[in-house]
């Protein structure tokens, strides 16, 4: 759900009945441009775990107080003398065998460390390998982010599409009460972007994608040298590794909202936009849906 | 649209969904056990290296006050050297060590511990960056690897800077080893460090010398050297990767 590039010239489907029509949603730049990005993030997100299992422990500051972590998952070999595995979060302590600590191999026997093999890359144990996973996804999806936002902005895209107004301000509150309901929006409203999720693609485009790549590269030693600043204001390099590890996780969290929002608004429809750029939307006038609120205006821009 | 339709396309896509899934982990595993694809990954690589030290330059890595040093300097790899060689300096605390500095220079060298702590010193309290994630800070002192490199007189032609070491990490009878290029061997935090937060370096932190070399993960800072040697290339040593982790798929920039 990127890119509305609903024009006059949109062919109306009149075969069906003249209550559906076709749209060009999603224009094939920003079709790829988005695949492109999901193959990036799960590799980055698969390596990376990869990579905090050499160490699966998280701490503030500058350096590691080893007795004192934010948070760290391991194992301890229980009465029964099976492993069982244990993750902290400050002083509390949970038992996460099965997802966190200790984990079932592939062939049934407990796997110690961190996440599991299914959510690493590569599966098993490989440190180096997953550091050379992560570091070339990490330069293609910098580039691809970089054509992004100059294809967005050429494009007019980001101003047109994602810009907040200052009705999409005014709109909020509302927006909420509807997420809430599990409202969605239909006819031409659909082809445009309610105010949330404008906030949460602005959101993860202009604070979580800077966030997540300087606290990357906070983790160097070479670029400390020029981040000083960077590190002074998270307080270290292992707060701006636990900020690395944060923002992946508002990533992943995102991208399931994502998914939940698809699969609710329709799962064949939005994925259908997202492949061949292809929307169906009901016309205003077969609909008998009391606030459809949109203009033929906004529909037609 | 028909309901059953839809539930058949819904069916469709969880299974197409889910077998991407699956596909997508297998594929990872099967596609890094491919030297050439691991050949592909390693081109970023090259790009590490150069944009960092692009936007980089030749600046200092950030150095702290005394109180900021880690109650303990967790040590990590050989922690105990058992190699003859090894276990006899260490038998006699190190009063037979030399330091040595040879290959392509004018004027091969070898110190004892005395005539090092004799040269110049350069002392920093620096944070040291393990490549599994975690870091601890300590401070070193020690003779810049520049003062050795021109008392020995670098010849043209020399593009790296190897460190041999006593350890036998691998337990396979190789020894560990590292390399650098010239701008990380002249840079001046790089030193030859004998002396660790105001005393003898331990053992388990890489006694009687380590390197230092602040810019780079902890695998690029080898413990334990006895030799320092000029080359043109470090192809034909060991695994030819220009280091023990190297040699194990590591990537030898080492900067992040």
């Amino acid at each position: 759900m990127s890119s509305i590039a609903a024009r006059p010239a949109d062919r109306a489907d009149r075969s069906d009945t003249g209550r559906w029509r076709t749209v060009l949603r999603h224009r094939w730049p920003l079709r790829l441009m988005h695949w492109i990005n999901l193959a990036c993030m799960l590799a980055m997100v698969g390596s990376g775990l990869q990579i905090f299992n050499a160490h699966p422990a998280l701490y503030w500051g500058e350096a590691s107080h080893f007795g004192t972590p934010l948070a760290a998952t391991g194992s301890v070999a229980g009465a029964d003398g099976r492993l069982r595995g244990v993750t902290r979060v400050g002083t509390a302590r949970f038992d996460t065998t099965g997802v966190l600590g200790v984990s079932t191999g592939h062939d049934g026997k407990p796997v110690r460390g961190g996440f599991p093999g299914w959510a690493t890359v590569p599966g098993s144990k490989n440190l180096a390998y997953g550091r050379r996973w992560h570091f070339f996804f990490a330069w293609t999806w910098v580039i691809n982010g970089l054509c992004y936002l100059t294809w967005s902005l050429a494009s007019r895209h980001l101003q047109r599409d994602l810009a907040m107004r200052r009705r999409d301000w005014r709109e909020v509150p509302r927006s909420i009460v509807d997420h809430l309901r599990f409202r969605h929006p239909v006819g031409d409203a659909a082809l445009r972007y309610n105010p949330l999720q404008k906030l949460a693609y602005l959101g993860v485009i202009f604070v979580l994608t800077p966030l997540i790549v300087i606290s990357g590269m906070g983790m160097s030693p070479q670029m400390d040298t020029v981040l000083g600043w960077w590190l002074d204001l998270v307080g270290g390099r292992q707060s701006s590794r636990t900020l690395h590890f944060a923002a992946m996780a508002l990533f992943v969290l995102f991208a399931l909202v994502h998914v939940l929002m698809v699969v609710y608004a329709g799962p064949i429809n939005e994925m259908r936009s997202m492949i061949t750029g292809r929307f169906r939307i009901r016309t205003r006038d077969a609909m008998d849906v009391p606030d459809a609120r949109t203009t033929n205006e906004e529909a037609t821009r | 649209m028909n309901d059953d339709i839809l539930h058949a396309r819904r069916r469709l896509l969880r299974g197409a969904l889910l077998a991407t899934g699956a596909g997508l982990l297998g594929g990872c595993d099967a596609l890094s056990k491919r030297a050439g694809f691991i050949d592909v990954l390693s081109a970023a690589e090259p790009v590490n290296r150069r944009v960092q030290r692009l936007l980089s330059g030749e600046r200092l890595a950030e150095e702290f006050a005394p109180s900021m040093i880690s109650p303990v300097f967790r040590p990590n790899g050989s922690t105990d050297p058992q190699t003859p060689e090894y276990l006899a300096l260490k038998a006699d605390d190190f009063r037979d060590y030399r330091l040595r500095v040879r290959g392509l220079v004018e004027r091969p060298l070898e110190f004892s511990l005395d005539a090092l702590r004799g040269l110049r010193a350069r002392t920093q309290i620096t944070r040291h960056d393990c490549v599994e994630g975690w870091s601890v800070i300590g401070g070193w002192s020690g003779v810049p690897l520049s003062v050795l490199l021109d008392a020995a007189r670098v010849r043209p032609g020399a593009r790296y800077v190897v460190f041999h070491c006593f350890d036998d990490y691998g337990g396979n009878g190789g020894r560990y080893y590292e390399s650098v290029d010239l701008v990380d061997a002249y840079h001046p935090q790089t030193i030859a460090a004998h002396t660790m937060n105001g005393m003898p370096i331990p053992v388990s932190n890489g006694a009687p010398v380590r390197m230092r070399i602040e810019r780079k993960l902890g695998y690029k800072q080898p413990k334990y050297v006895h030799t320092i040697e000029v080359v043109d290339s470090y192809a034909r040593m060991a695994g030819g990767k220009g280091g023990y982790w190297e040699d194990q798929g590591y990537d030898w920039y080492g900067g992040i």
